[in-house]
């Protein structure tokens, strides 16, 4: 018979993950809907009231494939400049011996508390005005291209590993790029798959940076262009919200999949170097 | 954040090469590998960030204005003249009354709800990984997809209303003047709060087990270990979430310009980077959004100092 604390656990608990939930439950439904039901009925699908049509029309309004294309593109493009990088910058702060070292270990982590909000408009004027590359792939992935944190996990995972296998390939000859390829990533797999699911979600999720320095269509990622449906929805389509959750669902599920695929590697000690948005 | 500081500083313990010029030459190549592996990284940090905040500064200085690229001009300095209209402006200063109206609901909220949940989560055995993931799921998730169904929820028909039967606001939430704001502030600590609640549950490790021992055997309820156990022993991190949850309130822009379709109603809900955006960007005026951008930044850091002294002072 378990006690009462217990039970008030559960219940709270129980209740919590429900309110975390339920947005997400209501989102597909939402988008299956052929008749908007806002009713609490509504939450429960009727079969003859589903339909993929919302899912066809979201696609005709703003071309989902492209959208999708170019996120891909935006977050591919930070991984592997963060992955390059990132690695490179870690090794050298975690394993060469060399004055400075310190001061740009600093820099990394200074870095992250940086707010965005004041670099926006240099960065805008910079960046579309100065270099013209608004509406250009450099220009959404520039201000991204390598993620601070993943320089910081990088750091601490090749700091883990026993000095004694660094010596050794330095004895049998190696360079340090060598050892840093051949010997040193590959020691820490677990890490670059960290590094890499953290660094995907950013880009894919990034709505403020993209959405200033991309103005035509087929250049927006699928977060830019399906903010821009939200803002000028209501009357141009004949069941907006059904269309609306059908994108939502596109642009949230492959890291919901991710997340849910990959949770073990999303540890707390990682997340408390600063994922922010 | 700070338990990985000084880690690498201790000096090279390893073995001494024979010769000592072998060894010198050693010493040589690291220190110029050093600089090479961190180059690209370092030019990143001086052309994305110190640029553009010593750009931002002087920007706010200036009559800045836009031309097309390359062509030289002359931009008139103004000295303060930028801050002391943005102090004057009636949509600043609304946007930063919303931020602060933002922060004294959100943040407290935030605090004690992922404390809370934490230490429960903490003590379950059962489905651990499954309420992981359910609190975590919100903060990894693009805004921009969950405006969407927030959209869905809170409208005039939604399904919050439709439960709330004749309780429901007139006007409906996100269209009402006085519940905007408190709304969107609802929405960002519903989707931030499972980052808050991990960073708990770690800290929640550290807490000496032996102490809640000590406290059940001096027969203390669950309330009170609680309030003597587990809140003084995370102060370091409720330090972080409060500094944490201040920034993204101050960061504010996505959900204004979505949820109540671009701060309204009447500027209800407008922030300070959406006046930056609309006065920066749209309107052409950088020079006066950088200063409404160092503003912000000065706001922010005094809220942090403030709620560091307080974190302090209660020890």
């Amino acid at each position: 018979m378990p006690r009462p604390a217990t039970i008030v656990r559960g219940i709270v608990l129980g209740l919590g993950a429900a309110v975390f939930l339920f947005p997400f439950y209501y989102m597909i439904v939402g988008s299956l809907q052929r008749e908007p039901d806002q009713t609490l009925a509504g939450a429960f699908p009727h079969p003859a009231n589903l339909t993929l049509e919302n899912y066809v029309t979201i696609n005709d309004r703003l071309n989902l494939l492209q959208g999708v294309l170019n996120s891909g593109i935006f977050a591919v493009a930070v991984i592997v400049a963060t992955v390059f990088f990132g690695a490179l910058a870690g090794y050298a702060l975690s394993i060469l011996q060399w004055r400075g070292r310190g001061a740009v270990f600093a820099l990394a982590l200074l870095v992250q508390v940086v707010p965005f909000q004041l670099l926006m408009v240099p960065l805008y004027v910079m960046i579309a005005r100065n270099y013209g590359l608004a509406d250009n792939y450099l220009g959404i992935i520039l201000p991204f291209a390598i993620n601070s944190t993943a320089v910081v996990i990088f750091r601490q995972y090749f700091l883990q590993l026993p000095r004694a296998i660094f010596e050794a390939a330095r004895v049998d000859g190696a360079s340090e790029w060598q050892i840093l390829t051949r010997v040193a990533l590959p020691l820490i797999r677990p890490a670059l798959v960290t590094v890499v699911l953290i660094t995907f979600i950013g880009p894919w999720n990034e709505f403020l940076w993209p959405f200033l320095v991309t103005k035509r269509a087929e250049m927006q990622p699928l977060a830019v262009s399906l903010a821009n449906y939200i803002s000028n929805v209501a009357n141009s389509t004949a069941n907006p919200f059904g269309a609306l959750l059908a994108g939502a669902v596109v642009l949230a599920a492959p890291v919901a999949v991710l997340f849910v695929a990959f949770q073990r590697y999303f540890v707390a000690s990682e997340l408390s170097t600063g994922v922010k948005e | 954040m700070a338990s990985t500081t000084p880690a690498a500083m201790s000096a090279d313990a390893a073995t001494r090469p024979p010769a000592a010029s072998a060894h010198q030459e050693h010493r040589l190549r690291q220190r110029v590998l050093g600089w090479l592996f961190s180059a690209p990284y370092l030019v990143y940090v001086a052309v994305i960030f110190a640029y553009p905040l010593g750009f931002a500064v002087y920007m706010s200085l200036y009559d800045y204005f836009f031309t097309a690229p390359g062509v030289n001009v002359v931009r008139p300095f103004v000295g303060l003249r930028n801050y002391t209209h943005a102090l004057a402006d009636p949509a600043v200063r609304q946007a930063f009354g919303n931020v602060l109206e933002f922060l004294v609901i959100n943040v407290p909220l935030t605090v004690v709800l992922s404390l809370l949940l934490a230490t429960l989560l903490n003590q379950v055995v059962h489905a651990r990984a499954f309420l992981r993931v359910s609190f975590y799921l919100p903060y990894l998730t693009a805004s921009v997809a969950v405006v969407g169904v927030w959209l869905f929820l809170f409208s005039g028909t939604g399904l919050v209303n439709q439960l709330l039967g004749p309780l429901a606001p007139h006007p409906s939430w996100l269209v009402n003047e006085r519940l905007a704001m408190p709304s969107i502030a609802l929405f960002v600590t519903w989707k931030q709060l499972g980052f808050y609640i991990l960073l708990y549950l770690a800290a929640l490790q550290n807490v000496g087990r032996e102490l809640y021992e000590a406290a059940s055997t001096d027969g203390a309820s669950w309330w009170s270990s609680f309030w003597y156990v587990t809140v003084p022993g995370v102060r370091s991190a409720t330090v972080l979430v409060l500094l944490l949850s201040t920034i993204v309130g101050a960061n504010l822009f996505t959900e204004p310009y979505l949820l109540t379709g671009g701060g309204g109603p009447n500027g209800a809900s407008t922030s300070p980077v959406l006046v930056m955006y609309q006065q920066g960007i749209q309107q052409g005026k950088p020079g006066y959004a950088a200063a409404i951008g160092v503003l912000l930044v000065l706001m922010t850091l005094v809220i942090a100092w403030l709620q560091n002294r307080f974190g302090q002072e209660r020890d």
